[in-house]
């Protein structure tokens, strides 16, 4: 094998071949808005939950994105959903209920 | 009733009525009697499944209150109040209280009254077995007035009988009217009827004319009074001296008959299951699913009246007339769980419909209901609040007359490893010992993005000297509330464990919070024994009343807005506008009190986008500056957030009007 100096780190490998289109068609159906974040991270920066534990849901759809559905399940499995990243979200982004609909579209087998 | 009644009456020598027709049957009563039958055996069988399906402490619970002398009272109450006179309908719109109440507090007279007639005149026939389903019902067909025998106490009936119908009438000829022009009574939308609601009213309208048609065509047999013998008469004029009645009396018979085999798959169905919901209601027994058990009495009470309609602030856009709770509960009805999830999600669970509703049918808590059903399974993770103490989930300082001791908290967020970071939470954290305060301050989430509102409490709390302590000034976690919104009851109840803990571990005995959304959540879910739960408008009322802050009036012209969840949701409506009244010149908003629109940025809704909150949050300020006033004053950050938007996004001289919070209008 031909050593060329460099290489990825397994956990930040994206591999796009894993993407659930569907999954993800069906999320924007009931959500429209997670197609419209710009990943500012407002809402990581005043999380509740994110105090404690990580929490990002700017990273979950990021991750989302990447094909990483169970990173991003895990970013959001301790928001209390008190809704103040919808308070300060520049988009307008219902996050509260984009946050209900990954949980809800993703972690059905 | 007894035998020996009948035989004296029908024994004496000239009786004052005679039973016409010695069987006491016509074919024309089968179309009354088999509905009439099919509507009771329905409801029967419905009755029976539902006490079924309802949990058997709660139906202990309910056999009990029927007992209960203060319940029962209430019972007796609501039931004349609520049934009969429809008194809150009354008092919000006359027209339709008058409309409501002739149609159904009429029939109600007349189905007595005609009881009341067979049982002085032939009891027996009272009977079930001699007709008593169907007899009293056409009484005035089965009899004759003896024209000889006349007494004051058949004109009586006669005359009431007549004056209830004509009172029916009245409200009859109101109904048909709203149909056409509901605006003049004080509604701008109604419901649209559903097949079954169509046929049953249209055979309701049509029930009372013919029953005025049948009953004077045989007026001159059986009697009549101001109304029946003068139409009569006319018939008479009309048709020479031979009526044929029998038509007349069929065609009743039908319509009748169709109004009840469609009553039990119609609106008219609250008919009588308003009475059951009233009982399950007063026993305080809850529904705890959105359709079975007691929810199916609570969907089958809705009216479908449409006062909803008006109420519901996301109405100011017609095409969201079809996410009110009239069709949530029509569609909850059919079963249609696409179309109920949809609406349940939807609403802003501001509380209004439920607030005006006329059977007090609380559908924001079938909605909530609805929602659980579907988001109760989402799995989290509330590992990290069991990890952390009680005192290390809120950073406490204490502050006492001012003076700051440090903020412990920041640590909390100081961590970013993942490691590190649940060592920093582990960490135990305890109250300074210096805390003498019995009064504990909770921010809540929302308030720590508007931090006007903690400095304003804080410079109030501070010139009246409260001995306080600052839950979560470096941030605390969320109250719960907006998880029980959403449905998520497991989830909620996690977290109300960690804060009960760390509210009880305080040792205080006053808890001022200043965001009404915890306020509702920590009265009616956290049971805190001994401990005085305030919202701040209250303890700063409190404040102004003893004496201990001095406050001076500026004339300013306010408007205060009453948010959903402090208004309609803890019933707090008075003691913000007596504190305001101490700071300046209070004047109404086009709706206040239970009537206030919400403001449009309520936690409540989990699928209304920006836009259409943009419009409610446009109709709320079209409300609120009815007046002119200077400034809006609302008492809870998520209400001063979008007003505070929605000013600076209008435009002309509405830009100029300021959006304070209270405790910012109290300290000046």
């Amino acid at each position: 094998m031909v050593d060329f100096g460099f290489g990825l780190v397994p956990s930040s490998r994206i591999n796009l071949d894993l993407f659930d289109k569907d999954k993800y068609r069906e999320l924007v159906k009931i959500e429209p808005d997670a197609r419209i974040c710009m990943a500012c991270g407002s809402c990581t920066a005043v999380c509740t939950a994110g105090k404690f534990v990580h929490t990002s849901l700017r990273e979950a759809i990021e991750d989302i994105l990447n094909a990483k559905n169970d990173k991003a399940l895990e970013s959001l499995q301790a928001c209390q959903l008190c809704g103040k990243c919808s308070m300060v979200c520049p988009r307008g982004i219902n996050t509260r209920h984009l946050i209900l609909s990954i949980n809800k579209v993703y972690s059905a087998k | 009733m007894t035998p020996l009644l009948y035989l004296l009456a029908a024994q004496a020598p000239d009786p004052e009525v005679i039973d016409r027709i010695p069987s006491g049957f016509s074919p024309f009563v089968l179309p009354f009697t088999i509905g009439v039958a099919f509507m009771f055996s329905w409801i029967g069988v419905g009755l029976i499944r539902l006490l079924a399906a309802i949990p058997k402490s709660d139906r202990i619970k309910f056999a009990k209150s029927l007992f209960i002398p203060k319940t029962a009272l209430k019972n007796i109450k609501d039931l004349f109040c609520d049934c009969l006179f429809h008194v809150k309908i009354w008092q919000r719109k006359p027209l339709l209280g008058y409309m409501h109440s002739a149609i159904a507090f009429g029939w109600f007279m007349i189905i007595i009254l005609g009881h009341i007639e067979v049982a002085l005149f032939v009891p027996a026939r009272l009977n079930v077995t001699r007709g008593g389903l169907f007899y009293p019902i056409f009484y005035r067909y089965f009899v004759w007035m003896n024209p000889g025998h006349t007494t004051l106490r058949g004109a009586f009936f006669f005359f009431l009988m007549d004056f209830f119908l004509l009172y029916i009438l009245s409200g009859i000829a109101l109904a048909i009217f709203k149909r056409f022009r509901s605006i003049v009574l004080g509604m701008r939308h109604t419901t649209k009827p559903s097949l079954a609601d169509r046929v049953a009213l249209y055979s309701l309208w049509m029930i009372f004319p013919l029953r005025l048609l049948a009953e004077s065509f045989t007026a001159d047999l059986s009697g009549g009074s101001f109304l029946t013998v003068p139409v009569n008469h006319f018939w008479h004029f009309l048709f020479g001296d031979k009526l044929w009645f029998m038509p007349t009396w069929w065609a009743y018979s039908i319509c009748l008959g169709l109004f009840f085999a469609a009553m039990p798959f119609s609106r008219y169905m609250h008919i009588l299951t308003e009475v059951l919901w009233i009982l399950l209601r007063n026993a305080g027994i809850e529904p705890n699913h959105p359709r079975k058990g007691v929810a199916e009495a609570e969907i089958y009470a809705c009216s479908s009246c449409g006062l909803c309609l008006d109420a519901c602030p996301m109405n100011v856009q017609k095409k969201n007339l079809k996410y009110s709770s009239v069709y949530f509960i029509r569609f909850l009805r059919r079963h249609n769980e696409k179309k109920i999830n949809d609406i349940a999600d939807k609403c802003l669970m501001c509380d209004k419909c439920h607030a005006l509703c006329p059977v007090g049918v609380n559908a924001p808590a079938l909605r909530r209901a609805q929602r659980a059903t579907v988001n109760n399974a989402i799995p989290f993770d509330y590992s990290y609040l069991s990890t952390a103490s009680g005192s290390t989930l809120a950073g406490e300082t204490h502050a006492t007359l001012g003076t700051v001791r440090g903020g412990t908290g920041a640590s909390l967020c100081e961590a970013s490893g993942g490691a590190e970071r649940s060592e920093a939470v582990a960490r135990p954290r305890v109250l300074p010992e210096t805390a003498t305060g019995k009064v504990l301050y909770f921010a809540g989430c929302m308030t720590h993005l508007t931090p006007r509102i903690i400095k304003s409490v804080e410079k109030v709390f501070k010139a009246a000297g409260v001995d306080y302590v600052f839950a979560d000034r470096e941030g605390g976690i969320c109250c719960g509330r907006p998880l029980m919104l959403a449905g998520r009851k497991e989830a909620a109840a996690k977290v109300i464990e960690a804060n009960k803990k760390m509210i009880e571990e305080s040792g205080c005995d006053t808890l001022v919070l200043s965001c009404p959304i915890c306020l509702k959540v920590f009265k009616e879910e956290y049971q805190l024994q001994g401990i005085r739960i305030v919202h701040y408008t209250q303890f700063i009322n409190d404040l102004i009343a003893s004496g201990k802050l001095a406050v001076k009036n500026t004339g300013e012209k306010i408007v205060y807005h009453d948010p959903c969840e402090l208004g309609r949701g803890c019933g707090i409506y008075l003691e913000p506008r007596a504190a305001l009244g101490q700071v300046g010149t209070l004047v109404k908003a086009s709706k206040e009190y239970d009537e206030s629109i919400c403001c449009g940025g309520s936690l409540g809704s989990l699928t209304l986008d920006m836009k259409d909150r943009g419009k409610i949050s446009e109709s709320s300020l079209d409300s609120l500056l009815a007046n002119d006033p200077q400034t809006i004053v609302t008492a809870c950050p998520l209400c001063l957030k979008t007003f505070s938007e929605a000013v600076s996004n209008s435009k002309g001289p509405r830009k100029d009007v300021k959006v304070k919070d209270f405790a910012e209008v109290i300290c000046g």
